[in-house]
């Protein structure tokens, strides 16, 4: 592969979307009601529309014949990139919404970025992307106020979901090999930089939901180096089903 | 009112059906109107919201990307026909909760098609091409029923619906070109959805009850019968492009009928599904009642936020 870097770096941003596209897939036929429902779905909807156009510009970049699905789907465990956070199960409605939340002020603040990259592809991803994800952050931040606000159940258990989930968030400022690379060639975005505004906007939403910012300072990562928790090769399995039982067909 | 006005009032309301008049939420109606109208309607309703169960099965483990998207997108259209359909109901002066309730309690029924299990991936392509077209047939003739909001939300059902069902005729297409094992698949799956397909388009006419006075309020335009013999010579000739054979040994071109023969239906199948002990009636409901009561305290916070807001307004303005 003549350009291994980009390729990775591509599958680092895209691997996030398809996992958390995933997850929310899980919900759909399963919300708290109808209207939760068809956000959850629609919110699936667009990562997995960016998904595929950033894996489809991947398999150009990797010349191996291989296409967006086999390069979404017939990837080892240890192959995906995604952070830690994207991959936490759907543990309640509460997890869901502070998951999402916790994403979509990185996922808003990176694509902001990635919209000037010199990369005309990656910008034009950026660019269509961004519209969807500034809605799903309107979507997730009501939903914590909302859940703060709400009732003491509401308050506490979004609470926890926020304690719990708080340790992944660290990961989404680390930069990797390719992200050097990319960044100096101007193509990449300096997550490094993004995390003060992150913390700041995060936390001035939980203030405003009532919610306290958790005090520890253990976090966790390996994501990004294809180190997954323990839900993660669920996840796959349920991904790659028919691909693994039925391979080299088309559907 | 005395009786003779309330008769007037209802003759002048038939008289108005047949003029293809639309009765709207507002205007007076036969009690007996209103409730057949919520029966039915509410039944739809159900019927879009538990079917996004067996599809929804699927979404998780598309065979691609594209193939989990178009999924993905079908099954919230089936989310949208149950709020629009919801929403036409509780003009009738019920609520949405009241209506969830009759469904939890097993007051309310749903299409019983739904009450199959999805095994495979190419159930999804059987149900798009079969349950999605028989829908159809069902609902086209609604887009001009006489109470408007449901024909409403009928025209805006149906365009999605078609769309659905060629989506689904095109995952089987793309099976049966393909290799053994998917052919295989696909005819798997037809065998099993064909009869469920056939029942969902209602009792013999012999056997159903609310007919005549349904046919009179444009909620039924043709029989079941006649709509079955219409879907099945409508699927029969998509079957064979398929290079698929229908399950049915007894099935058969009459030239002199210009239809299909076929064979027995196994109604004592249908009326077992129908009654509640079908393959997944059990676990359809008990998806539909647990999403309910886990969502209960979001639900209850989101209420909580929105009067502790209005609150928090209303002492700005004093
Ligand atoms: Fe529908
Ligand atoms: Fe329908
Ligand atoms: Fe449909």
């Amino acid at each position: 592969m003549k350009n291994k870097n980009l390729y990775n770096y591509i599958l680092g941003i895209a691997d996030n979307s398809l996992i958390l596209g995933q997850r929310l897939g899980e919900l759909c036929g399963h919300g708290p009601s109808l209207e939760t429902d068809i956000a959850c779905t629609n919110m699936s909807l667009d990562l997995l529309g960016q998904v595929r156009s950033y894996y489809q510009y991947a398999a150009k970049i990797a010349e191996d014949g291989r296409t967006e699905d086999d390069i979404a789907m017939l990837r080892k465990e240890r192959e995906y990139f995604n952070v830690l956070l994207v991959e936490q199960p759907n543990t309640d409605f509460g997890y869901t919404m502070a998951r999402q939340f916790l994403f979509d002020v990185y996922h808003f603040l990176m694509l902001t970025e990635l919209e000037k990259s010199t990369d005309l592809n990656l910008s034009a991803i950026a660019k269509k992307s961004i519209k969807e994800v500034s809605y799903h952050k309107r979507f997730s931040s009501d939903w914590i106020k909302r859940l703060g606000d709400g009732t003491e159940e509401s308050h506490s258990r979004i609470q926890t979901a926020i304690n719990d989930l708080w340790t992944y968030t660290d990961e989404l400022f680390h930069q990797t090999e390719a992200d050097k690379v990319m960044v100096a060639e101007g193509v990449g975005v300096d997550v490094t930089k993004l995390k003060d505004a992150y913390y700041e906007e995060v936390n001035a939403i939980l203030e405003e939901a009532t919610l306290s910012v958790p005090e520890s300072k253990y976090f966790q990562k390996g994501g990004k180096q294809g180190i997954h928790t323990e839900h993660m090769g669920y996840l796959l399995a349920d991904l790659q089903y028919m691909q693994r039982t039925y391979p080299n067909m088309e559907w | 009112m005395s009786e003779e006005q309330i008769k007037n009032l209802e003759e002048q309301f038939e008289a108005r059906i047949a003029r293809d008049e639309k009765i709207e939420p507002k205007d007076w109606m036969p009690e007996k109107y209103r409730q057949t109208h919520i029966r039915q309607i509410s039944q739809h309703a159900h019927s879009e919201i538990v079917g996004m169960l067996p599809e929804g099965n699927w979404i998780t483990r598309a065979p691609s990307l594209r193939r989990k998207v178009a999924l993905l997108a079908k099954v919230q259209d089936e989310a949208g026909h149950g709020l629009y359909l919801y929403s036409a109901c509780e003009t009738l002066g019920i609520s949405r909760d009241e209506l969830y309730e009759q469904l939890h309690s097993g007051k309310a029924k749903y299409s019983s098609i739904f009450n199959y299990p999805t095994v495979t991936w190419a159930d999804i392509g059987a149900i798009g091409w079969l349950v999605d077209g028989a829908a159809i047939i069902n609902q086209v003739p609604l887009c001009s029923t006489s109470f408007g909001p449901y024909a409403r939300a009928m025209v805006r059902v149906c365009k999605e619906e078609s769309f659905h069902q060629r989506q689904g005729y095109e995952i089987m297409l793309k099976l049966c070109n393909g290799t053994p094992e998917q052919k295989e698949m696909a005819q798997d799956a037809l065998n099993r959805w064909w009869w469920p397909s056939l029942m969902m388009l209602g009792p013999t006419d012999d056997m159903s009850v609310h007919t005549e006075q349904s046919m009179k309020w444009k909620l039924k335009r043709k029989t079941n019968d006649e709509l079955r013999q219409q879907f099945i010579d409508q699927t029969v000739p998509q079957a064979d492009i398929l290079g698929l054979t229908i399950p049915d040994s007894d099935l058969k071109w009459n030239e002199e009928r210009q239809s299909y023969d076929f064979g027995e239906i196994d109604w004592d199948e249908f009326w077992q599904v129908v009654k509640g002990h079908g393959p997944m009636n059990n676990a359809r409901m008990k998806a539909r009642v647990g999403a309910w009561e886990r969502g209960e305290w979001v639900r209850d916070a989101a209420m909580a936020h929105a009067e502790k807001q209005q609150e928090r307004k209303n002492k700005q303005v004093v």
